[in-house]
Parts: C-alpha cells; sequence; structure tokens
C-alpha cells in the first residue's frame, strides 16, 4: 500500500503561495510574483501527475475495483461526540482525475498569464488569486466529506468573485461579480439546506459512508416522505440545486455570461474548465446516492442538463461577443455533462452515462480552456471583444488559427478528436435509456458545430476586417499553452475511461458504438457545411434569415429575456411588495422606537444636567442641609 | 482639674468655629478663603477632643494623639492644597473657583 499523505502538500503549497503573493507581491514585483506562483504551480501539478499514476496503476486493486483512499483526515471541528467536521483528502478516480484537469488548465494558464497579464496594474494580485482559487478548487475535490466540499466550495465562489471583478474600476466588471457571487449564494442557500436535512438523516457528512449502497443514506430510500417525495430525494434535489448554481444550469445560468468581465485567463480556468464544472463534480460525487436512492432527483439533474444545454446553445447562435459565445457553449457543455449523469445507472454498463460525463468533463476542460485561451490570443490581438470587428485573422495569428481550429473540431465531435468520443459516449448513454432527450441533444450537437464554427469563420475567415495596427501573433508564453492544450484535446479521447473512472470502480467494456456514432458526425459536418456557407465569405444569408425568423431571432439574440425576467422579478415584485414593506417597517416602526427611546433619554438629561454643576461648594451645601436637616430629625424623634 | 471654665464652653466655642467654617466654605468663593474654612473646621473639631479628653476621661491619651494627628494631615492637606491653589492661579490666572470651569460639560 502506498502512502499517500503528502497529496496534503497539493493544497498546502497554493494556499502558502496565495499567502506569501497577497502579502509580499508588490514588494518582489511582477516578475518574480509570476514566476514563483507557475513555479509553485507546476510543482503541485507534478505531485498529481504522480498521484494520479500511484492510484490507477501502483495500487493493487482490490476485486477489481478502485477504492477509495482516504489519505489523511483530522477533525477540524469538534461539535458533539459524533457529530464532527472533519478537513482531509480523498483519494477516488473522481477526485484524482479531477487534481488532473484542475491542475493542469490551471498551470497552463498561469504559463498564458505571465504573457496576457503583462504590464496589466494588479499583476501580483491577479496570481495571488489564482493561487488562492487553485487551493479552494484542488480542496473541493479532494474533499473526503460533503461539509468540507461546502467550505471549499463557497471558497472558489469567492475566488470567482475576486477574479470576475479584476477590473474593480469598471462598474460592469464590479456588477457582474456582485452578479455571480449573488446568484450562486442564493443556489447555495439550497445546497446547505439539502446538506442538513441529509446529515440530519444520515448522521454523517462523510462522502463514503453516504455513498456506500449499504450505507444509511441509500437505506432512506423508503423513508419518510413529504409532498409525495422522500425526504433523501428532497434533500438531493436541494444540494442538486447548488450544482446548479455553481454550473451556470437553466435557471441560474444568468451570471456566468456576465462573468466574461473578468480577465482571459479568468474565464477559461474558472469559468470554463474548472469551477463550471464543480455541480458536475457533486452529482457524480453524490451519485449512488441519486442513482440508488433518489431517481426523481437523478431526473431532474437529467431534465435540467438537457434544457440547459438546448437553450444555451440557441443562444450561442445568435451572441456577437466571442467571450459570450464561448460562455453559452460552456452552459450548453455542462448541460450535456449534467444529462449524461442523469441518464446514467449505477455499476457494469449501466454506468456508461456517469463514465461518459466524466470523460467529457475531462475533455470538456481541455478544449474549452484552449478556446478560451485562443479567443484571450485574438482579443489581445485586436483589443476587441466582437466578432464583427473581426475577419481575416487567419494570416496574423497562424498557431492560434490552428490550435482554434483543432478546439472548434473537437467541440464539434468530430474524429478522431477528444471530445467525438466523449460525446458519443453520452449520446450512447442518452440513446440507451431515453429517446426523447437524446433527440434533444442530437439537435444540440448540431448547433454546437454550427455556432462554433460560425465563430471559427466569422473571426478568421470572412471579410478582410481593416486593423488600426496590424495583429500580431501572441508571445511564446501564450502560444505554448495553447499548443499544449491542442495536443490535449487531440489526444485525450484515447484514454480508456471506462477502465479508470466508472460508477462503482469497476472497469467494464465500452467501444463506440457506431450507430450512434455516424449520425452524430453526420450532423456536426452538417452544421460546419451551414457555418460554412454563411459565413466563410461575407453573404447575406445570417440578414435573411434572421429576417424570416426575425421575433426567433430577436427572443434569442436578447437571451429569452431571462435577465429582464429577473429584474421583474426582482424590482417590480420582491422589491417592492417584500422589500420595500420590510425596509418600511424596520426604519419607522424598529429604528422609531429606538431613535425615541434615545431622544427621549436625551431630553431628560439636558434637563437633569444642571444638578451636575462640578461647583463643590453646591455640592457641599447640599451635603450639608440634609445632615443638618437629618439632625433636626432625629433630635425631633429622639425627644418626642 | 475642675478649675472654673465649664465644659459647654469649650463645645460652644467649638459649635461656633465649625459653623463659621462651614458658612466660609460654602459662601466664599475665593480658594484660599475656603481652604481656611477648611482649617478652621479641624481645629474646631481638634477642641472638642481636648475638651472631651480632657473632662471626661483625664488619665487616656486618644483624645490627644487624634488631635496630632489631625494637625499634621491639616498641615499635609494645607501644602497640597496651596500647591494646587497656585498652579491653579499661573494657568487661570484667578482662585476663583467659579471662573474655572473648563471641564465643565
Amino acid at each position: 500500500m502506498i502512502n499517500f499523505t503528502y497529496t496534503v502538500w497539493i493544497l498546502v503549497i497554493p494556499f502558502l503561495m496565495f499567502i506569501f503573493l497577497g502579502l509580499a507581491g508588490h514588494k518582489i514585483g511582477p516578475k518574480l510574483s509570476g514566476l514563483l506562483g507557475t513555479g509553485a504551480l507546476a510543482v503541485i501539478t507534478a505531485l498529481s501527475y504522480i498521484t494520479a499514476y500511484y492510484y490507477f496503476f501502483a495500487t493493487p486493486k482490490t476485486a477489481e475495483t478502485f477504492k477509495a483512499i482516504v489519505a489523511a483526515n483530522s477533525t477540524w471541528l469538534q461539535l458533539t461526540d459524533k457529530l464532527h467536521i472533519d478537513l482531509g483528502v480523498l483519494l477516488d478516480p473522481i477526485s484524482v482525475m479531477m487534481l488532473i484537469v484542475v491542475t493542469t488548465v490551471s498551470l497552463m494558464v498561469h504559463i498564458y498569464s505571465t504573457g496576457y497579464m503583462k504590464g496589466e496594474r494588479g499583476y501580483e494580485r491577479f496570481f495571488a488569486f489564482l493561487s488562492l482559487f487553485t487551493f479552494s478548487m484542488l480542496g473541493l475535490v479532494i474533499a473526503p466529506n460533503i461539509f468540507q466540499m461546502y467550505i471549499f466550495w463557497e471558497l472558489v465562489g469567492v475566488s470567482s468573485y475576486l477574479l470576475i471583478g479584476f477590473y474593480y474600476e469598471k462598474p460592469s466588471a464590479v456588477a457582474a461579480s456582485k452578479k455571480a457571487f449573488i446568484v450562486t449564494r442564493f443556489a447555495d442557500l439550497g445546497f446547505l439546506v439539502g446538506i442538513l436535512l441529509l446529515s440530519f438523516h444520515t448522521k454523517t457528512f462523510d462522502f463514503i459512508t453516504l455513498t456506500d449502497p449499504s450505507g444509511p443514506a441509500i437505506a432512506m430510500a423508503g423513508g419518510a416522505s413529504f409532498m409525495g417525495l422522500s425526504v433523501i430525494t428532497w434533500s438531493m434535489i436541494f444540494v442538486y440545486m447548488g450544482g446548479v448554481g455553481k454550473s451556470a444550469m437553466f435557471p441560474f445560468h444568468i451570471w456566468l455570461p456576465d462573468a466574461m468581465e473578468g480577465p482571459t485567463p479568468v474565464s477559461a480556468l474558472i469559468h470554463a474548465a474548472t469551477m463550471v464544472v464543480a455541480g458536475v463534480y457533486l452529482v457524480a460525487r453524490m451519485f449512488p446516492v441519486y442513482a440508488l436512492a433518489a431517481p426523481v432527483a437523478l431526473n431532474v439533474v437529467a431534465y435540467v442538463g438537457a434544457f440547459s444545454s438546448l437553450f444555451a446553445a440557441i443562444i450561442a447562435c445568435t451572441q456577437t461577443d466571442i467571450k459570450r459565445v464561448l460562455a453559452y457553449s460552456t452552459i450548453s457543455q455542462i448541460g450535456y455533462m449534467m444529462l449524461a449523469l442523469g441518464v446514467s445507472g449505477y455499476g457494469g454498463h449501466e454506468g456508461l452515462g456517469y463514465m461518459a460525463s466524466m470523460f467529457h468533463l475531462f475533455t470538456h476542460a481541455m478544449f474549452k480552456a484552449l478556446l478560451f485561451l485562443g479567443a484571450g490570443a485574438i482579443i489581445h490581438a485586436v483589443h476587441t471583444n466582437l466578432m464583427t470587428e473581426m475577419g481575416g485573422l487567419r494570416k496574423y495569428l497562424p498557431i492560434t488559427h490552428l490550435t482554434f481550429l483543432i478546439a472548434c473540431l473537437t467541440i464539434a465531435g468530430i474524429p478522431p478528436f477528444s471530445g467525438f468520443f466523449s460525446k458519443d459516449e453520452i449520446l450512447a448513454a442518452a440513446f440507451n435509456h431515453n429517446k426523447f432527450l437524446f433527440a434533444v441533444e442530437y439537435a444540440v450537437a448540431g448547433l454546437t458545430a454550427f455556432y462554433m464554427f460560425r465563430l471559427y469563420f466569422n473571426v478568421f475567415w470572412g471579410k478582410e476586417t481593416q486593423y488600426n495596427h496590424t495583429p500580431h501573433e501572441a508571445p511564446f508564453s501564450m502560444t505554448i499553452p495553447l499548443i499544449i492544450l491542442a495536443l490535449a484535446s487531440m489526444f485525450t479521447g484515447f484514454i480508456p475511461f471506462n477502465k479508470l473512472v466508472t460508477s462503482n470502480g469497476q472497469a467494464f467494456e465500452s467501444g463506440i458504438e457506431w450507430g450512434v456514432a455516424i449520425p452524430s458526425v453526420l450532423i456536426g459536418l452538417l452544421g460546419i457545411g451551414i457555418a460554412f456557407i454563411m459565413y466563410r465569405k461575407e453573404t447575406s444569408i445570417p440578414e435573411k434569415l434572421a429576417a424570416t425568423f426575425k421575433y426567433g431571432y430577436k427572443w434569442a439574440y436578447n437571451k429569452f429575456y431571462i435577465d429582464e425576467l429577473y429584474i421583474f422579478v426582482t424590482k417590480k415584485i420582491i422589491f417592492r411588495y417584500i422589500s420595500e414593506p420590510i425596509a418600511w417597517f424596520d426604519r419607522h416602526i424598529i429604528d422609531g422606537t429606538m431613535n425615541s427611546i434615545a431622544t427621549v433619554t436625551q431630553v431628560i438629561s439636558f434637563r437633569i444636567r444642571k444638578f451636575q454643576s462640578g461647583q463643590l461648594q453646591q455640592y457641599a451645601f447640599v451635603f450639608v442641609s440634609g445632615v443638618i436637616l437629618l439632625s433636626v430629625l432625629m433630635i425631633y424623634v429622639w425627644y418626642w | 482639674m475642675n478649675s472654673g471654665i465649664p465644659l459647654q464652653f469649650f463645645l460652644i466655642l467649638a459649635t461656633i468655629m465649625f459653623f463659621v467654617g462651614v458658612y466660609g466654605f460654602l459662601t466664599r468663593r475665593n480658594l484660599i478663603t475656603m481652604l481656611m474654612s477648611v482649617e478652621l473646621i479641624l481645629n474646631s473639631v481638634n477642641i472638642n477632643f481636648m475638651a472631651f479628653n480632657r473632662y471626661l476621661f483625664p488619665h487616656k491619651m486618644e483624645g490627644m494623639f487624634f488631635s496630632l494627628f489631625i494637625i499634621a494631615v491639616a498641615a499635609s492637606e494645607a501644602a497640597v492644597a496651596i500647591a494646587i491653589i497656585i498652579n491653579i492661579y499661573r494657568r487661570f490666572t484667578t482662585i476663583n473657583v467659579e471662573d474655572v470651569n473648563e471641564m465643565k460639560y
């Protein structure tokens, strides 16, 4: 048995780096800060790869199953004898996989940022926050109990908030960071309720106990019920609500597009590859409970995922800000992962959806980080986010062009790139489980290919735009991560996930299901073809189409007015009919009572302050008169 | 022992001195005068002590000791009080208590 205690350092190093860069960053200067942050990340990336190697290949499996290993655990908060909150490190296939994803993407983003953020104000602060984020995210994925996960869940929320609001002088960035924080915080309330419900009934926070098929959580399946659903179903729906918020699923998706106000490397790291998949990870982490005890909640997961993926894909087709297109694409792809979990069963080939979801999470992290970093390189070159102001960039940015093309082909699901394999598994799982959901996802696959290539052709081909100054290729520090991630996007599809990351830890046989794969490739090619016709050269087809589907286009362009709906509900209904009366009550009744107490006291004090004249003689006079009075009284009483 | 002067005479003298002192303390606004009034009060008490000691317990010494003690306290009190008064005078160029009211509300 290998001792995995050293994995604690994966958490400790970025935390120390955050403290150090946060406190001393401005003293040691930007160059050294960037170097230190990146160096520390390289160390923990190496540690993660070593851990993954030992976990998957050097630890003897018991009964052909990858066992969860608690590498470190210590009681952090002892509330009662039974109830205590621990902090520790849990290694199992998905957490080890997430270690790889988080550290790899984070390392790429660190290297990229040394070039992208060069000369920005707050360069050291940026790296300090990146370290904080990496620490929080790693803490989240290796959490051995749901409470630690919740703590780090909030920490990633905070670091996301800090990084979205990095350009805090821009009002839109401040608004976006607040929006992200408030929306996810609201969803986290559901998560907390879910945790409390679950731990109240199972008497444990521990993931291993919770997900044990013969454990207390799953035994609750037939327990007490409320409104027709069992307690466990309710608590899992509430837990999922947290995941919906963090993963920007409908209806809590509104924060993610706005979060693109942050620096582009942040969008790549937090809002595409790692933090937003925390919701998927959470469901995967609790998956045995969903699959065995709360199938209704699992259906909720599937339908929310499917709806979000379709909804976001339609919006993505109409947006013109390249980062927003990618943001909606992220929502859509996370919807895919949620759906895959939702249609999965537990164990063996039934668990295909689970495996596919984790597989897609992995490949998506690589190619979506690549897309965002590529978008960052484009923005770096032309200083605008709007693709209507771009065109013909392939000549100026050859490396970015090539890597971006690879990423687009990957997300469109064209073999042999990795997206093809993972998407195929998801579609196959959906096909086996529910034909309706399969149809939705099939349509989304076509839409995905269309909007990605709409973006691609608009930026790199299309009309020849005159630029104020000739765009130039990004520096090496930015292109090297692009190349590495492009290679990862191309080849990670060959990783045998069905042998490594499965719902119950046992390997199962699965190959490419050609019956599903061929049509999905065809619809991908169809989407690319349509995009090619419409956007390869400047044509009038897009305008004509927009005019034909005038209302549909307008609705989708305005994101189906969900933001406006939220504003309407909050401002016109909640604020006016709930908050304002409460504010009035607070101001007039509660404050009024307090103020009047203070006023009365003050008036009385002013009246009686003359007694405290400070004149000793006055006091002495009162004192002497009193004594004389008392003496007279005494004498009078005495001789009575 | 009972050589003529009755005890009441001493007590009347002490009472007069005491109330003269109290009156002076309450009505004067000059710090020096107030200090003098306090001395009068203390000395009237001394007279009381001595008289009672002499007339009631002629073989004991407590009254005298008390008187000596009070004289010592009065002397140190006068020293401290005059030091304070001098400082007040330097600060405010007056020793009228009603004018020294800087710390008043």
